[in-house]
């Protein structure tokens, strides 16, 4: 098959496909990024959910949980923990996550560990608010079920 | 070697291949924590090890992609490279900054790191693979592109190759697309799905360019074909790798808050992005069965097929397993993604690494023929001990992401397992894929014995 190709018509090929792919893909991100902010609920982004995303990000929390299936595959799914832990409660939430971090870590023998990241009330519920607002994301309705 | 200053390569692949070491070890420990949550913890929790195992493993990439380079290009481009004393500084530049962000990992807690680094200045942190301080990220620029000067003005004053000229646009797309590293929004979705312009774009899209003209090079330099018919194959390679790999990005955006039509764009380009990899080891086969030369170093061949083979393995065959929506439905985020990502970044890319090592290196200590029968035959042990522990450990995960599966994503939700408990069950075979983690790092060592086997006196 590859004989009857020449060098020729293979620099072609990558140029011409090349392009054509960058076309198609660079318009794609375009009107992505157009829909996002409303598959988001962007306008429902408060100052404590963005203080919540820091708080997310500075503690890499990233390197042993996944957020709608990214990061790592140590800890539980966090994206639908509103539902999962909270009951779809906002204060239940807020309370359970209070207790939860204050709790780390569980003195269970080798059971895996989370750090205490000592965060101080107001952080936690930024947190809390910041995984309230993700698990609204239209993610396509992932997870299959509760268990993330 | 034919140019002196091919010789600044020597430092970056010596120093890639301590990287590795520090990345298979700490990857070896994470696995133990996996079995036993309190070894070494609260000093390392698991987030440093996997930080610090997944930047080791892309600062060793950049450092062997670069040594590749340095070794490459003067010999494309006929003449020396336009500064090795850039290189030189760029080397230690690189190291130095390398390790004080490891250092920082494993010393500070990370809350701290980012206050230390002034994160609120411009906050990039606190995203996988993405974890280096903003003053690191800026660093990686600047090595960058001191390298891409170094490169460029080398190419641009010598010969042109259709292998160098690819080689560069695979490096030119490599930092473009790091600059997406840098943006930020204060919306979660709008941060991920820039993500993957640095995650995926490298690893599925420029860096195949590299691994592209990489593995052309050393079968020029092996099988002594004919370079139209190289030059060929190379074209067909890359073409269908930004085919696919571009529109293929959408596999990453099923189900992480972008539109729906990635579901189906997603699932038909990457469903193609196999080919190039299959291609791969079609070009490689072929060159190998119609060389014109016998070349002594045989070990180095057997990297090029070796690699070819095992990166579509890893990036084609288990990639394919889980690229279609309603499979990667059920599959995201699970086990089988880590097992994924192991053999394709090892087949591709840590293999791509040790074929020019395996070419390159016995040429810059002075063995123009390749290693002495014996060394090869050392390295040719360490080569299958590395291939079938990563295979091992591969298929452990691939077992461990199936169970997970079974027993927490496809009951509904009253019957389904919690994910802590469906990993309590899946404790035994996670002891299997530490026994193969050991396999590849004694591989490894292995590896690392070929170095110092005497040369036969009577043959030299």
């Amino acid at each position: 098959m590859t004989e009857r190709i020449t060098k020729d018509m293979a620099r072609n090929i990558y140029f011409g496909g090349g392009l054509f792919a960058i076309l198609v893909f660079t318009g794609l991100t375009f009107d992505t990024v157009n829909r996002i902010p409303e598959l988001s609920h962007e306008s429902k982004i408060t100052k404590s959910v963005i203080a919540g995303k820091k708080v997310w990000e500075e503690n890499d929390c990233v390197g042993c949980h996944t957020l709608l299936g990214e990061g790592a595959y140590y800890a539980p799914e966090l994206g639908n923990a509103f539902q999962r832990l909270g009951g779809s409660d906002k204060q239940g939430f807020r309370d359970y996550m209070q207790g939860w971090m204050a709790a780390q870590p569980l003195d269970i023998p080798d059971r895996r560990k989370m750090p205490q990241f000592n965060l101080t009330t107001k952080q936690v519920n930024n947190l809390a608010d910041f995984l309230m607002w993700m698990s609204k994301v239209n993610a396509q309705e992932w997870p299959p079920n509760i268990q993330g | 070697m034919k140019y002196s200053s091919q010789m600044v390569a020597k430092p970056y692949f010596i120093f890639a291949l301590v990287l590795l070491a520090g990345e298979i070890l700490f990857g070896l420990t994470m696995s133990v924590q996996y079995l036993y949550g309190d070894f070494l913890f609260p000093a390392l929790p698991f987030n440093v090890l996997r930080m610090v195992h997944v930047n080791l493993l892309i600062v060793l990439l950049l450092f062997g992609f670069m040594g590749s380079t340095y070794y490459l290009i003067p010999e494309e481009a006929e003449r020396e490279l336009w500064s090795p004393l850039l290189a030189k500084i760029t080397f230690w530049v690189f190291l130095v900054a390398g390790v004080l962000t490891i250092l920082g990992y494993l010393f500070v807690p990370y809350a701290e790191l980012t206050k230390l680094t002034m994160n609120d200045l411009w906050p990039t942190m606190g995203r996988e693979f993405l974890e280096q301080p903003t003053i690191t990220k800026i660093g990686i620029v600047l090595v960058v592109l001191s390298y891409l000067l170094n490169v460029t003005m080398t190419v641009i004053k010598g010969r042109k190759t259709t292998i160098s000229i690819i080689l560069l646009t695979g490096l030119f797309g490599l930092a473009f697309f790091f600059l997406f590293a840098f943006y930020f929004s204060d919306n979660m979705i709008m941060d991920k799905f820039m993500w993957w312009f640095v995650v995926h774009l490298w690893v599925e899209a420029t860096w195949e360019l590299i691994l592209g003209a990489l593995l052309a090079f050393v079968l020029v330099k092996l099988t002594g074909v004919d370079r139209e018919h190289i030059d060929k194959w190379l074209y067909l390679i890359i073409a269908m790798t930004l085919i696919a790999g571009l529109a293929g990005t959408g596999h990453h955006f099923f189900y992480m808050g972008a539109p729906g039509y990635w579901l189906w764009i997603g699932s038909i380009a990457s469903a193609a992005e196999p080919i190039p990899f299959f291609l791969m080891i079609l070009f490689a086969f072929n060159m190998v069965k119609n060389r014109r030369i016998q070349d002594d170093n045989k070990i180095a061949l057997t990297w090029a097929k070796g690699t070819a083979v095992v990166g579509f393995l890893g990036a084609g065959v288990w990639g394919f397993m889980h690229t279609l929506a309603p499979v990667n439905f059920y599959t995201h985020g699970t086990q089988l993604t880590a097992a994924h990502g192991h053999l394709s970044f090892f087949g591709a890319y840590v293999m791509i690494i040790f074929t020019m090592i395996s070419y390159a290196m016995p040429i810059l200590r002075g063995r123009p023929h390749g290693n002495c029968e014996k060394a090869q035959k050392v390295e040719l042990t360490s080569f299958w001990l590395m291939v079938i522990g990563m295979i091992g450990l591969t298929l452990a995960l691939t077992v461990a992401g199936v169970m997970q599966i079974e027993m927490q994503r496809l009951p509904d939700s009253a019957h389904a397992m919690a994910f802590m408990d469906a990993q309590d069950k899946i404790s035994t075979v996670y002891l299997v894929r530490s026994l193969f983690g050991l396999m590849t790092f004694s591989g490894l060592i292995v590896y690392f014995y070929s170095f110092f086997v005497k040369e036969d006196k009577a043959v030299a």
